[in-house]
């Protein structure tokens, strides 16, 4: 497969925010293709945040602290460019979608980006009823935000962003305070709009079996550093890396990895999914000759 | 084990097999407990019974609006029972005011945030045994307790804001600890945590229990389930419809589909590969190896 155009490119990014010690994000290069969907995974305090915030010009531009090195998001110069014009190419979800809510309704919620953009009503009008159809809230358009399940509120977040007609989605563990319906829900959308629409979506998240299944490069940030970079298969292989930064690779790698130390009964490529050990597990028990 | 249970079961308390006990005593009876909103009419719990034994770790799930919330608010006397009646630590909470069952039952946050609120993490620890007129001695040698038990040396002079996110959890159950309840109730004691916070918890909610205390875990956290949890009690529309084993409810199909909750991946792989183990779904990667482990042929070829 031809690697896609880059559309968001990194070059030995440092930063450190205002009034603390150490680099949250230190000498970052990194190139994300266009319809790319990667994962950004690492502990608390890894610099996932920080680096998302660099994408759509939160920082350096309200958030106070020194950057160095450059960033390009589809052509832009985040660093220079008022974030209310980024916010047309980057939509922005974050973890706590209450936080983000802040009109009377869900068609104001979803307008109110739009107004910011001078957008004319007739057509603020369609990208809002399309933005609602696509996270599936169609009828809603009356109700209260805050009246909302937060599965509800979070789609509701994703469609305020999508309203702009951005080309890349960056989220920061969107599911995080949601119930299992909910978290369903937002990793459905996040797929369509990756698979079906080629959006880029970056997404900072813990969940690994679900970024296991869903992402195409995974990349892991340590105390504000890249330590891996690559398919999920990749670097979930790379269990020594994993163990020394304190992330687990998927069960299914897991139990793969448990076998073939204690067994030897696993050799070539490890699973990172359900699917894939089950099936090479089912072509090597006894008592199942295919 | 298999077998799907009829719908809305009224559960007999059972438990877990660890009966020997006999009918020793509860820390938790819920006895026919129905909760209706008054303003909404809502019925948000419908003829809840259960039955929880000093010591025992017991998780709590279901979709929000599962009537989870309800049923643990019942527990500190946040909310009074419509019908039924709840009694911990051989209290009727009916009984009682809320401050004087928080000596008792001590309710964790998933928010820190909305629990610390002193300027170091030593005056918060100490906030609520001095609310329960203790003596500043006992107070003090309560706090240095807690500064040991979880491990706060390097913070406890630092205000919680100052702090790291999953120090400050740490903190916030440590500062219900000072207040020695017989019970915890922990909400969501592991969502948004790394895999290394996630495992830190766990272990301390064991020792929780090794002191004696009655855990009872609120959450969507199906991992947690399966590593520290003896049973779960899974809610749906204010029911009660499993009060069993994490490992039996995971292989409950019918149970896990209604309630749209799906277990740990390696019991999925367990479950989908009993068929042919013919043995109960594994709750653990070391668990699961062991048991397919000897069966395998020499090799396997890996993925395709």
């Amino acid at each position: 497969m031809p690697s896609p155009a880059p559309i968001i490119e990194f070059e030995r990014v440092t930063f450190q925010y205002a009034a603390s010690e150490g680099h949250a994000l230190d000498d970052v290069s990194l190139t994300i293709g266009e319809g790319e969907y990667v994962a950004l995974m690492g502990l608390n305090g890894a610099g996932k945040t920080t680096l998302e915030l660099c994408i759509n010009g939160i920082i350096p531009n309200m958030v106070m602290g020194d950057l160095a090195g450059t960033i390009g998001v589809a052509g832009l110069d985040p660093t220079e460019t008022p974030v209310r014009e980024m916010a047309k190419t980057v939509g922005m979800v974050f973890d706590n979608p209450e936080f983000q809510m802040s009109q009377m309704t869900v068609a104001e919620e979803v307008a109110l980006g739009l107004e910011n953009l001078g957008v004319p009503f007739d057509e603020m009008r369609a990208r809002i009823a399309e933005a609602l159809a696509t996270v599936d809230l169609v009828g809603f358009d009356d109700r209260m935000p805050l009246a909302l399940s937060g599965g509800q509120q979070q789609r509701l977040a994703i469609a305020a962003v999508l309203a702009m007609r951005p080309r890349i989605l960056v989220m920061d563990e969107p599911t995080s305070n949601l119930d299992p319906i909910g978290k369903q829900e937002v990793f459905a959308i996040a797929e369509r709009l990756n698979r079906e629409n080629g959006m880029t979506v970056v997404m900072a998240e813990h969940e690994v079996e679900v970024m296991a299944r869903f992402a195409d490069r995974v990349i892991v940030l340590d105390h504000g550093r890249i330590v891996a970079n690559g398919t999920p298969r990749e670097v979930f292989s790379g269990i020594e890396t994993l163990q020394r930064i304190g992330l687990r690779p998927p069960q299914a790698t897991e139990l793969a990895v448990a076998l073939r130390s204690r067994y030897g009964a696993w050799r070539g490529e490890l699973p990172v999914t359900t699917e894939e050990a089950v099936d090479a597990l089912e072509a090597t028990m006894i008592g199942t000759a295919r | 084990m298999t077998a799907t249970q009829a719908p809305p079961v009224a559960t007999e308390p059972r438990g877990d097999g660890s009966d020997a006990a006999g009918d020793g005593p509860s820390s938790v009876i819920v006895d026919d407990l129905t909760h209706v909103y008054s303003r909404g009419k809502v019925r948000a719990l419908d003829h809840v019974s259960v039955r929880i034994k000093p010591g025992e770790i017991v998780g709590v799930v279901g979709q929000n609006g599962s009537g989870k919330t309800t049923l643990t608010k019942h527990l500190n006397g946040l909310l009074k029972p419509t019908e039924g009646r709840v009694t911990v630590a051989g209290i009727e909470t009916t009984r009682r005011r809320v401050q004087e069952l928080a000596a008792h039952v001590g309710y964790v946050f998933q928010n820190p945030n909305h629990q610390l609120f002193a300027s170091s993490v030593e005056v918060d620890l100490g906030f609520g045994p001095r609310n329960l007129g203790l003596d500043p001695a006992e107070v003090a040698e309560r706090v240095e307790a807690a500064i040991a038990f979880f491990g706060l040396e390097s913070v406890r002079h630092l205000h919680p804001y100052r702090i790291s996110f999953p120090m400050r959890k740490l903190v916030g159950i440590a500062a219900i600890y000072t207040m020695r309840p017989e019970i915890f109730v922990l909400d969501e004691p592991s969502t948004g945590q790394d895999h290394i916070t996630t495992r830190k918890i766990n272990e301390l909610i064991r020792r929780l229990r090794s002191d004696g205390s009655t855990v009872i875990c609120v959450s969507h956290d199906m991992q947690l389930m399966a590593d520290v949890v003896d049973r779960v009690l899974v809610m749906w529309n204010g029911q009660l419809i499993a009060d069993r084993t994490p490992r039996e409810v995971f292989a409950d199909r019918e149970v896990m589909a209604r309630t749209n909750l799906e277990p740990p991946q390696i019991t999925e792989i367990a479950l989908r590969l009993q068929a042919r183990t013919g043995r109960p779904p594994a709750l653990s990667v070391d668990e699961l190896a062991d048991a397919i482990g000897p069966t395998l042929r020499p090799v396997i070829s890996g993925v395709s």
